[in-house]
């Protein structure tokens, strides 16, 4: 891959100054599809996280019981005002604080890395707007469709699993969209906590070869791209959740 | 009828359904204000009476959609207004299929037919799609399989409601006036497969508004007005000698 692309970016360099140092050199080529891999095990769990939060979070805001209902509405608050990147922060270097570290052999590892906490504090961040959005879906439902399911014999979990939520899906799946496209940009802030994903790696690199610009069109152009990816597998969903005959 | 023992096992010489003084209020507003009928197994019974009376309610109390506040219902020797109800067992017991038919628009008519005996009684998939297959073709849908809810029309939705209920093999059905949303042509389709229904020797509670067909297959006739039993009877001295004023007066609106 680096052959194909080493002699178009080194006439570029030499010819006009255009230093796509990632393209023409081993060492830094390796530090960029490093930073590709991270930033999309980034993305990948905390989409992943952030859906399994909402999920989990419009059941338990739907529940009779007042503390589970107050308790949710106080992690929705304190997530959706409050700066996701302060919030990574305070994860990662308060909450980090108090995680044991575990023997590695010699020297002390903690237990959650900064991936871990990036993961942690962006999936619950993006989650909190996912419970709302899927709670709007919920209330879109019928509550004579729920009625249905209830007298069929399904208890409130399964009525969940396999009637409300399916429907819900199709109901909030723009505004889902919205919100995992931010979640994917926002991935980037993990920069603050030293996890190697596209930024943290480029930074570095322009740090070491002096080309700002460049890396930043880089930046550009590989956020652009991998939301267009997101936009398109969303689309698709829709698509194919699509019921014949409804809605 | 001799008093069976409270807990005793369920008999047929005793009632499938036995609703007794039953109260119901929603806040201040008291919608069932002591109601009893008793309904022996395979029998037809019908609920008619004005819009407001509180029929939906009576039924939807019956498998605890709505709890009461007084009396007593017991199916097949369930007691409903139990707080340790075991919701499942009764809905085991009792199918119901709504005015608006309220199918899973998401799935199709068969997988409608088949969702709940595989989700909730977790029979084998292969058997239940074999009886689906059956209750489709006998609400008269063969070929409907694979449509989805909104690609049919009322009736045809109704029909798959009832294969619906079916297919949880219950002993009571409930209906809550199934054929009020219907366009008058396919009323009778759906009439038919309830007729189908009574002459298997389902033990069905109607409320209806279709008084030829209560007059036709209903064991008796309950009129209720404003959270009472006005007059009941069997359907031949219902119509023929309703005394009370209220009866008449409905019966004449409605016929
Ligand atoms: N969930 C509810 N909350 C408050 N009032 C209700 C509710 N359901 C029904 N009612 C009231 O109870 C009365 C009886 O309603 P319903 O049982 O639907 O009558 P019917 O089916 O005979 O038309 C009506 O006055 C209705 O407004
Ligand atoms: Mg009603």
């Amino acid at each position: 891959m680096l052959d194909l692309l080493t002699p178009f970016f080194r006439r570029l360099y030499d010819e006009t100054g255009w230093n796509f140092v990632i393209f023409y050199e081993q060492y830094e080529w390796d530090r960029f599809v490093a930073a590709i891999w991270v930033s999309l095990e980034l993305i990948v769990a905390s989409l992943f996280f952030s859906l399994v939060v909402g999920i989990v979070g419009a059941w338990l805001q739907g529940s009779p019981i007042r503390a589970v209902r107050l308790f949710m509405s106080g992690y929705i608050q304190f997530f959706r005002n409050t700066p996701p990147y302060v919030q990574l922060l305070f994860f990662f270097f308060v909450l980090g604080n108090f995680t044991p570290k575990v023997d590695m052999g010699g020297y002390y590892e903690p237990m959650i890395t900064s991936f871990g906490w990036a993961v942690i504090s962006l999936s619950f961040f993006a989650g909190a707007f996912n419970v709302e959005i899927f709670r709007a879906g919920i209330e879109a439902v019928p509550e004579s469709t729920r009625e249905a399911a209830e007298s069929l014999g399904y208890s409130r979990l399964m009525a969940y699993v396999y009637v409300i939520l399916p429907l819900a899906f199709r109901v909030c799946l723009p505004s889902l969209n919205n919100n995992l496209v931010n979640l994917l940009k926002t991935t980037t802030q993990a920069y603050a906590i030293a996890v190697p994903e596209m930024l943290y790696t480029l930074n570095q690199v322009w740090s070491d070869n002096v080309n700002v610009p460049e890396m930043m069109i880089v930046l550009f152009v590989y956020y652009v791209g991998l939301v267009a990816v997101l936009v398109w597998g969303m689309h698709r969903w829709e698509r194919k959740m699509k019921i014949p005959g409804y809605g | 009828m001799s008093e069976a023992p409270k807990n005793g096992p369920w008999t047929p010489d005793r009632p499938m359904v036995g609703i007794k003084d039953v109260h119901k209020s929603f806040g201040d507003l008291e919608v069932l204000k002591g109601i009893s009928f008793d309904v022996m197994k395979g029998e037809v019974i019908c609920i008619i009476g004005p819009s407001g009376s509180g029929k939906s309610t009576l039924i939807r109390c019956i498998n605890a959609l709505n709890d009461i506040q007084k009396g007593s219902i017991k199916v097949e020797g369930i007691e409903v207004n139990d707080p340790d109800l075991d919701k499942l067992e009764l809905r085991k017991k009792v199918g119901m299929v709504f005015q608006q038919y309220n199918l899973f628009p998401h799935k199709t008519a068969l997988e409608n037919v088949m969702m709940a005996p595989i989700h909730v009684l977790k029979q084998d998939k292969a058997d239940v799609e074999q009886r689906a297959y059956r209750l489709i073709k006998k609400v008269r849908l063969e070929g409907k399989e694979t449509s989805y809810p909104g690609e049919l029309s009322g009736g045809q939705q109704q029909r798959v409601a009832i294969a619906r209920s079916l297919a949880m093999n219950p002993d009571v059905m409930l209906f809550d006036e199934v054929t009020a949303a219907l366009d008058p042509e396919t009323v009778k389709e759906v009439l038919v497969t309830i007729q189908e229904l009574a002459e298997d020797g389902m033990t069905c509670i109607l409320v209806t508004h279709e008084m030829g067909f209560a007059r036709e297959l209903a064991n008796h006739i309950y009129f209720t007005d404003r959270g009472v039993i006005v007059e009941h009877g069997p359907p031949a001295s219902f119509f023929a000698e309703a005394k009370d004023p209220r009866t008449q007066e409905f019966l004449s609106q409605i016929l």
